[in-house]
């Protein structure tokens, strides 16, 4: 072979670093990195704003090269709200995680969408507290082994799961809501197809979109780093399908 | 020029608030709070603000904080109840330099630690004013936003049932201030440079390594804010003997019955804090230094009291002459709110204290 390499991947333009700090085979970062792409094809970086939630990927604002709010565990979408009224402009989403949306801040997340608010929820859902290592959330799947639920989540003990995406899409200010994973080259394809649709949403002025990402959390699901992809197949694809839930 | 109107306390200093430049406002209905929600749903759109009628106190004062981290002039009000619930966010703004204006319409004055030892966690200050007329709650107004982006720290104004509906004639022409530098800090998207963090617990810049750097500075204004913004109001102080201390709407009454003392020979002085933090301590060391005896009012069981004996550190003995009082309803004023109860209590005080 001779002549110049052909570049076919590279990070992110808008990752500031392109080393992480969060654990072998999360899934948090190639989220993170499907969303920055998705903004610089969209050339909207100089008017985005990042309101995020407090997790795992609070790690996350320091090295993207975007504004971003940090709002409190659960805040988000009120946060995400006045920055939108004020700017109305501006391309606005926020990162919360499962526990950040479904646990701590449901009440929030339900009444942005219930206003029609125009802007984009993103959601990682990896359907434990990955930053206290390893709690059920208000999304862990029954059966699923966490340290509050060792023998794995009961019905009858510690109650049944919400299926984020489904309940939001029944809101009438709702415009685009979809499922989307980030365990194989394919469901990323289609995690930044549906993205887009949601950020199209917003740009066109339809209302509240989200955008719910499946993401990988081995360490806390108590497999191996490259089990993760499988276990997010098997353990949580069959609750949370992947999909377009509502596109108005 | 003097623009006189006859409005409630609650209406004066949302108007107030409007003309200072506020643009975002969002609150959720609870008494004796209401009126300003009313006022501004109407107010602000005409002025191509904006009105959130919130879905909690929790998510309102999400939705100013958002507002005001875009660099605009944001505020809400509640009363302690809802003010309580607004904790988290309140000890976080402070720490994240978001100037937002909070107002506490109270039910009475059992909000005065609420406001002034903090409420939520961690190290913080509000910059706490406190209007005892209709008046001086449009001046203060003002000021709070003024001082709110001055420090970039949040400032609260603490009113309360007779404050918010007592109708009284007030001039809505702005007090002078001073102009400000441009909000360099505040999100707006990230055009032209790089992006920045506006967070409590992370530093503005990308990929710094010192991510508490930014508390310190936050913490480090309390000095010079206390240095250059404490404010209080006093009376016959030269020959005091007693000194009525008391804050608030019922610091009106205090004065007066301070007066009708003096009026019977009494050698009684008048201290009226108008900033609850910074505490005038000053001041008040400085009445108590000639005094023989300091008397608070305040209608609770005893806060602001602790700030006098602090400030008094022991010198004189200082009396509470207030106490916990309410009406039927629980949000207006009680039985102890009264000039001729307030009269005997510092007559029985400086009796006593006679050398």
């Amino acid at each position: 072979m001779s002549g110049p390499l052909e570049k076919v991947f590279a990070p992110s333009d808008l990752l500031l670093r392109s080393e992480h700090s969060l654990c072998p085979g999360c899934g948090e970062p190639v989220a993170l990195r499907t969303i920055l792409e998705l903004v610089s094809e969209l050339d909207v970086r100089e008017r985005t704003i990042c309101v995020a939630g407090i997790g795992c990927y609070t790690a996350f604002p320091p090295i993207m090269d975007v504004d971003v709010m940090q709002a409190l565990h659960g805040r988000a979408p009120s946060v995400a709200t006045g920055v939108k009224r004020v700017r109305p402009d501006a391309v606005v989403f926020t990162m919360q995680g499962d526990g950040d949306m479904a646990s701590e801040g449901l009440q929030e997340v339900l009444h942005a969408a219930a206003r029609g608010e125009n802007f984009t929820a993103i959601v990682f859902n990896n359907a434990v507290f990955g930053e206290t290592g390893g709690h059920m959330t208000a999304t862990t799947v029954l059966g699923q082994h966490t340290k509050t639920t060792v023998g794995g989540r009961d019905r009858e003990r510690h109650g049944s799961p919400i299926k984020i995406a489904e309940l939001i899409a029944q809101l009438d200010g709702a415009a685009y809501v979809a499922r989307a994973a980030v365990h194989s080259a394919a469901a990323i394809h289609l995690a930044k197809q549906y993205l887009r649709d949601a950020f199209r949403a917003q740009l066109d002025g339809k209302g509240f979109s989200l955008v719910e990402i499946l993401t990988m959390c081995p360490t806390d699901w108590f497999v191996r780093p490259e089990e993760g992809p499988a276990f997010l197949e098997s353990r949580l694809v069959p609750i949370y399908p992947l999909g377009i839930v509502k596109a108005v | 020029m003097s623009e006189r109107v006859l409005m409630e306390g609650s209406s004066a200093m949302a108007e107030a608030a409007v003309r200072a430049g506020c643009r975002f406002y969002a609150g959720y209905p609870i008494t004796p709070s209401t009126e300003i929600l009313e006022y501004m749903s109407t107010r602000l759109p005409a002025v191509g603000g904006t009105c959130m009628n919130a879905e909690s106190e929790i998510e309102a004062i999400g939705m100013v904080w958002g507002a005001a981290g875009c660099g605009v002039r944001a505020m809400t009000a509640s009363t302690g109840q809802g003010i309580s619930l607004m904790q988290e966010s309140f000890a976080e703004l402070a720490n994240a330099e978001i100037p937002v204006v909070a107002v506490n319409m109270g039910r009475g004055q059992g909000d005065y630690f609420q406001a002034t030892r903090g409420g939520g966690h961690g190290d913080y200050r509000f910059i706490v004013l406190s209007p005892a007329s209709a008046q001086e709650a449009v001046d203060l107004a003002h000021r709070a936003f003024h001082l709110a982006d001055k420090w970039r720290n949040p400032v609260m104004i603490m009113g309360d049932f007779l404050l918010s509906h007592t109708a009284e004639i007030v001039d809505l022409a702005p007090p002078p201030l001073p102009s400000l530098p441009a909000k360099a800090w505040a999100i707006t998207g990230a055009a032209g440079r790089r992006g920045i963090n506006l967070s409590p617990i992370m530093a503005p810049e990308k990929l710094s390594s010192d991510h508490g750097a930014h508390l310190g500075r936050a913490l480090a204004k309390h000095a010079a804010i206390k240095a250059e913004e404490t404010r209080a109001e006093t009376a016959w102080l030269d020959d005091a003997e007693l000194v009525v201390v008391a804050f608030g709407f019922p610091g009106r009454f205090a004065r007066y019955a301070v007066r009708l003392a003096r009026e019977r020979g009494m050698r009684v002085g008048f201290v009226r804090p108008i900033t609850l933090w910074p505490f005038p301590s000053a001041v008040v060391a400085d009445a108590a230094a000639g005094a023989r005896a300091m008397a608070v009012f305040e209608l609770n069981a005893g806060q602001m009291i602790e700030d006098v004996e602090l400030a008094v550190r022991g010198r004189v003995p200082v009396h509470a002459i207030g106490g916990v009082s309410h009406d039927h309803s629980g949000f207006g004023v009680g039985p102890l709110l009264d000039v001729e109860h307030l009269l005997r209590r510092i007559t029985d005080v400086y009796a006593r204290s006679a050398a």
